[in-house]
């Protein structure tokens, strides 16, 4: 398996040994996310350009590259940039190219990241393209599973609950487990359902999977809890968004009845779908979760660029 | 029988290539896939829901003075998989062959995801890979959006 200048694009692009050996550089790396004078990445440069707004995933990748000793470069919003004089995604890549010795992007049009791959000498990690792919969420969500989980994720339950349609973390996350061929939960309203296409998809991988709309089919057996957030946009009917959004919330008292070490995880930012009373039960992990990105990056980072760890 | 009725149509070709067997309907859309328009200096014939035994009705179109070479001719079968071939020379027919579905399709036919990077104002052409024949199903190499039907349509 070689990772040295490899693009991360797609979590698709991976197999599960290879997701594997990710996730297990990432423990490696994990007693440093916090500090301890890494120096990996000493003399590196990583260009971070987010041209849609971000806090995490920016913020993270920032984080991984300094615990492991490099610098970053990059800006937070098209706006401060060429993009808003007019300069195409084509240009940016091919100048910043010869300034980086890694590329991390995020940009509002699915496929942006890949097209940036073609053009760039230097490795180019997708940190999210429109509805597309964001792999290292992916990757993150299946280390904190492998992480707070009593169970490998194979022989896990994982409940997703929220809007399966357009949720691009979820598609990945889903596309991921069956790697695993962990079992899945899919809780969605009618209308926010997993695409048809990517639930054959996972047929055909012989996952066992079912759908519904009700929280309460999938509490009790659930060994994750999967949350994501639900978009007001999505219902024209603003009476009929919040029913749903109200019988998708989670309190310590939807809480009763669940595994004792079942986990609660959300991608974050949440709105309503978690009441912050359940951040104090020994279920709550979305903050951790979020943590977690910094390994996963970690890992990433050092991988692409040939460092050993 | 059918042969004759169409060269009372339209008169044999002396050199070029013949365009045979495409879906009824499809015949301007092969013109525009093979870049042949209003400012060709070839003559062009178009025929049109010409009768046919084995298909009913089909399109027809005939390219003088120019040899259409596999590779140009193959993203055809995109819209009519059963067209065929001929080279003609000196009237004589001195090639035949089928159109055959290539692995990829690069600068012909626009995503359908309008918010595909391919749909933007970067320089780089639109690119599916041939994921299935038949039926034909393409998925775009930038956004992974899956084109499976009315593909004419979404010719540049």
């Amino acid at each position: 398996m070689i990772f040295e200048r490899r693009h991360i694009i797609s979590t698709k692009d991976f197999s599960r040994e290879e997701i594997d050996l990710i996730l297990d550089r990432a423990e490696r790396l994990e007693p440093y996310a916090r500090g301890g004078g890494l120096d990996l990445l000493r003399g590196h440069v990583v260009a971070t350009l987010f041209f849609e707004p971000s806090t995490r995933t920016r913020l993270s990748f920032d984080t991984a590259v300094k615990r492991l000793g490099g610098t970053t470069i990059g800006f937070d919003s098209a706006e401060s940039t060429s993009t808003a004089k007019g300069e195409t995604l084509f240009d940016t890549i091919k100048v910043i190219e010869s300034y980086a010795d890694a590329i991390v992007i995020r940009h509002h049009r699915e496929g942006a990241a890949r097209m940036a791959s073609e053009i760039s000498s230097v490795p180019v990690i997708n940190a999210g393209d429109g509805a597309g792919h964001h792999p290292t969420q992916t990757l993150l969500d299946l280390y904190t599973m492998r992480k707070e989980c009593r169970r490998p994720i194979e022989d896990l339950n994982v409940a997703i609950v929220g809007d399966l349609k357009y949720g691009r973390t979820v598609h990945s996350l889903a596309y991921a487990l069956s790697l695993y061929r962990a079992r899945l939960s899919l809780v969605s309203p009618e209308q926010l359902r997993m695409p048809g296409s990517i639930i054959n998809y996972l047929r055909g991988k012989g996952v066992e999977l079912v759908e519904t709309p009700r929280i309460e089919d999938v509490l009790t057996e659930a060994d994750v809890l999967y949350m994501t957030r639900i978009q007001k946009e999505r219902f024209p009917d603003p009476s009929e968004y919040l029913k749903v959004a109200d019988s998708y919330r989670i309190t310590p008292n939807t809480l009763k009845g669940v595994k004792d070490d079942m986990i609660i995880m959300h991608p974050l930012p949440r709105v309503n779908e978690i009441d912050p009373m359940v951040d104090s039960t020994p279920h709550a992990r979305y903050f951790r979760q979020a943590f977690y990105g910094v390994p996963i990056r970690m890992a990433v980072l050092s991988l692409v660029l040939g460092k050993e760890a | 029988m059918a042969s004759n009725e169409r060269e009372l149509r339209v008169k044999p070709i002396n050199n070029g290539t013949v365009i045979d067997h495409i879906e009824a309907g499809q015949a301007l859309n092969v013109l525009k896939i093979l870049g042949i328009g209003g400012h060709t200096r070839h003559v062009v014939s178009v025929l049109m829901n010409v009768p046919s035994v084995a298909m009913g009705a089909k399109d027809v179109v005939k390219v003088e003075d120019r040899e259409l070479e596999p590779e140009e001719v193959d993203t055809i079968a995109l819209i009519a998989p059963r067209a065929t071939i001929n080279i003609i020379r000196n009237y004589e027919v001195v090639e035949k062959f089928r159109v055959a579905m290539p692995g990829s399709v690069t600068g012909i036919i626009r995503c359908g995801n309008p918010n595909c990077i391919s749909n933007s104002h970067e320089p780089v052409s639109s690119r599916f890979v041939v994921e299935s024949t038949s039926p034909v199903l393409l998925r775009c190499s930038y956004c992974e959006f899956v084109l499976d039907e009315n593909i004419a349509d979404h010719l540049l």
